[in-house]
């Protein structure tokens, strides 16, 4: 049997790992994603106060910090039994909101954009960040650098540190917001609107208005049919910081919505001795493999998985461009995984209205942004719609308010079989009879990237491509051939 | 022009201090100009392989982030430190362990019993475990071993310089992409910061003679601004963390956990933490400062927040 490795920083660096195995004939027989990491949360947390824990988790991921600090201080907020006042809600939210936008702008200008703007078989020295200025100019990129860095010191404000931010406790936050710091925010938030608007355009010109991008975004080898899990608002709407999760069958229909408290009735987790990272898949439907379809249990995350969850968008702007994508790709849900990047660049539409209209609250720089717990801790869950996807924060405590138990779902967790699956499709539609086609890494790159996972080695690759090394072996495991890029 | 030759690696780590990095905005720029990468996972595609082909000493400085718990990660700090002139445990995971470090509570097969069987949402009922080589249908997959115990980089090579925070600010940042660029380094084995302590940089107002009765957690108060967080009975690490942070968790109303490390020449910073919280309890009699220390809920996980590793202890239970 043949063998192929992809290796995305080579196997010793390894943040993500995938190995191909073909058949007798040549084709592709199976494809696995390794998650060559773990670090074991879940133990070291047990035996530190529960109120710390916002502060520990952050460092889970550099990346996503702030998805987690916020799930973990919901989860201590109903583990003490305690309701934050409004100004603390909006507060988090308002944090909240550009976390994803620094994490989203990150993700499509650094990563995704190059791929579409300097076109999949561009020259692979060119296809990346800095050769984009050639093709958009510097302004452009500099623009990249001046909104993330907006999204940065918005979240500092509330959070103290952008990257591991300290200011969530139980019951609300640390501080308030000053009049002036909130004036400082709602100009940031106007431009980051802006870039919003601008991003949504060039994806137009750049992706849309090019049927070659279109066909590949909805060829057979970048779609699935799964079900969608995402978070929505009372009118099943797109939310990131509370509400119902919502699951989603692969026809587009409400398969079940339940309160995050009840996740452990919904969701299962699978462990396979050839990955550090667990499986998750709907205990209703049942693990049946790495298989889509209504009756496997497979579901995924992330934004286009969202925005099939839901009913709509609850802004304008995000709204008009939600239903011009459902349109344009043949009605909900889609299945295609490269829809992804648009669907990201809708919820930085959302997120940027969101974070505008919040920052213009009248009550958001109230005194009061804490109500101090008085009941005794036991138990808490906290959920929120991280960059990546849903994040399930669940802790218990003894009467102390020590933990004594951790259970944490990631958002890459949730698609790892997927991410497994497509990158086994996108490789069966690129290596046929043993043949290996050039383009065997890009399509792999892709498939992968357009999940951003978050675990794997594509988040943790901000800045530039994900690199990627394949090595051919025949079925005595003799490498006889290998394609880089360099 | 021949640049100088930079490396920069993640090891046992969230991503944040290459997020830390790229948060500079001009500064990383310029340090893409004045040096060639030579390996930067994050930002640029170069290969092990082409780490392995340079030469002994043919990389002038190495950022290593992270800390090292797996074969791979060991076995990249040794060949970083072959290739490396200058070899920087860049943040604290490096430095002392970090926030990965309070792995050290526990060991491989109470992490793995924890994670893969005893987790609610896991069924396992064959008690599978992630294994280092395992034989699928196809053929065989691997993964790289997992170690019992977090080590920080200098508990396994020769580390140069020291640049503490989780991660560093970008103040510090810049400061120590300046002293690269110039070449004007402090004496080997510095720690790149402050010589004091966050108390020295700390705005909140301090009262010398204050003594506390009771120690509180954050759950049951919220603190008045502007005091001194430990006169105010809130265990804050200040006294026994290295400055160079301006103080960022106490400015807003929270306490500091130490992620600099300890002050200069002190050795452990949950002992010199222990001997500051002593000299301000209110009392003389024996029995009553033991129930006042035993409000301190967690000291372990509290004063040894980021660099269990490198205290005395290490870790909690032999293996």
């Amino acid at each position: 049997m043949k063998r192929i490795t992809i290796d995305p920083i080579t196997r010793l660096e390894g943040h993500g790992k995938i190995e191909i195995f073909l058949d007798r004939k040549g084709d592709v027989a199976n494809a696995y994603l390794q998650i060559p990491e773990l670090r074991g949360f879940e133990k070291f947390c047990e035996g530190r106060p529960a109120e710390e824990l916002p502060r520990i988790v952050p460092r889970i991921c550099g990346v996503c910090p702030g998805a987690h600090h916020i799930a973990s201080s919901k989860c201590v907020d109903d583990l003490y039994h305690v309701d934050p006042p409004p100004a603390a809600k909006k507060l988090r939210e308002l944090f909240y909101c550009a976390h994803v936008v620094h994490s989203h702008i990150a993700h499509f200008y650094l990563l995704a954009a190059p791929d579409f703007v300097m076109g999949p078989a561009a020259d692979p020295a060119e296809r990346n960040v800095l050769g984009m200025i050639s093709k958009v100019g510097i302004e452009v990129v500099k623009d990249v650098m001046k909104y993330r860095g907006f999204a940065q010191d918005i979240q500092a404000v509330i959070g103290g540190k952008a990257t591991h931010p300290v200011s969530g406790l139980p019951g609300g936050l640390s501080k308030s917001l000053s009049e002036e710091e909130r004036r400082d925010i709602e100009e940031k938030a106007a431009g980051c609107l802006e870039f919003a608007k601008f991003s949504v355009k060039l994806f137009h010109d750049v992706v849309l208005g090019e049927k070659k991008y279109v066909d590949l975004i909805t060829s057979k080898s970048y779609s699935m049919r799964t079900y969608y899990m995402g978070m929505v608002d009372e009118d099943n709407r797109v939310a990131f910081y509370d509400g119902q999760v919502r699951v989603v069958n692969p026809d587009g229909e409400e398969f079940v919505k339940f309160d995050g408290r009840d996740y452990l009735d919904h969701i299962e987790e699978r462990v396979e001795p050839w990955t550090y990272l667990k499986f998750p898949y709907l205990k209703a439907v049942g693990w049946k493999g790495f298989v889509d379809g209504a009756d496997s249990g497979v579901y995924r995350v992330a934004p286009l998985a969202r925005l099939n969850a839901a009913d709509g968008m609850a802004t304008p702007l995000a709204q008009e461009e939600y239903e011009r994508m459902f349109d344009t790709l043949g009605g909900k849900p889609v299945h295609a995984t490269l829809a992804n990047h648009w669907a990201r660049l809708i919820e930085i539409l959302y997120l940027s209205e969101r974070l505008l209209d919040l920052s213009r609250d009248p009550h958001i720089t109230a005194d009061d942004v804490r109500t101090i717990p008085t009941e005794t801790p036991t138990e808490g869950t906290g959920v929120v719609e991280a960059p990546r996807g849903t994040l399930f924060h669940h802790y218990r405590t003894d009467e102390q308010g020590l933990i004594t138990d951790v259970n944490l779902i990631v958002a890459t967790g949730n698609n790892h079989a997927a991410i497994c699956m497509s990158v086994r499709d996108a490789a069966r539609g690129a290596i046929k009879r043993g043949k290996v086609s050039e383009g065997l890494l890009n399509m792999v790159e892709m498939a992968f990237r357009a999940y951003d996972p978050c675990m794997a080695c594509a988040t943790h690759s901000l800045p530039g491509r994900m690199p990627l090394v394949a090595g051919v072996y025949d079925w005595r495991g003799n490498l006889i051939r290998k394609l880089t890029r360099e | 022009m021949n640049k100088r030759k930079l490396a920069i690696y993640w090891a046992a780590t969230c991503g944040g201090c290459d997020i830390a990095i790229l948060d500079t905005q001009t500064k990383v720029v310029e340090i893409a100009d004045a040096f060639e990468l030579v390996l930067w996972p994050i930002a640029a595609d170069f290969k092990y392989k082409d780490v392995e082909r340079l030469a002994q000493g043919s990389i002038d400085v190495c950022l290593f982030n992270g800390a090292v718990r797996s074969d791979e990660q060991e076995e990249l700090a040794h060949m970083l430190r072959d290739r490396s002139n200058v070899l920087v445990a860049f943040g604290s995971c490096a430095c002392f362990g970090g926030i990965p470090g309070l792995g050290n509570v526990s060991d491989k097969a109470g992490i793995f019993a924890k994670v893969y069987s005893d987790t609610l949402s896991t069924v396992n009922n064959n008690g599978i475990r992630p294994k280092t080589k395992v034989k699928v249908s196809e053929g065989e997959l691997t993964l790289p071993g997992f170690h019992d115990t977090v080590r920080s980089l200098d508990q396994v090579v020769e580390t140069d310089y020291y640049v503490p925070g989780c991660p560093p600010p970008v103040s510090l940042i810049n400061k120590v992409a300046d002293a690269l660029i110039t070449g004007e380094l402090p004496p080997a084995g510095s720690v790149i910061a402050s010589d004091k302590t966050v108390c020295d940089e700390c705005p909140r107002e301090r009262d010398e003679n204050k003594k506390v009765k009771e120690f509180k957690g954050l759950s049951e108060v919220t603190p008045d601004p502007k005091k001194c967080l430990l006169d105010q009975g809130i265990i804050c690490c200040g006294p026994a963390t290295r400055a160079g942070c301006e103080a960022t968790c106490p400015s807003v109303n929270m306490p500091c956990r130490g992620c600099f490390g300890p002050p200069a020449g002190i050795l452990d910073q949950g002992a010199k933490l222990l001997s500051a919280i002593s000299s301000i309890i209110d009392s003389k009699e024996e029995q009553e400062i033991e129930r006042i220390v035993e409000q301190i809920r967690d000291p372990l996980g509290t004063f040894y927040r980021f660099g269990l590793p490198k205290s005395l202890f290490r870790r909690t239970m032999s293996t």
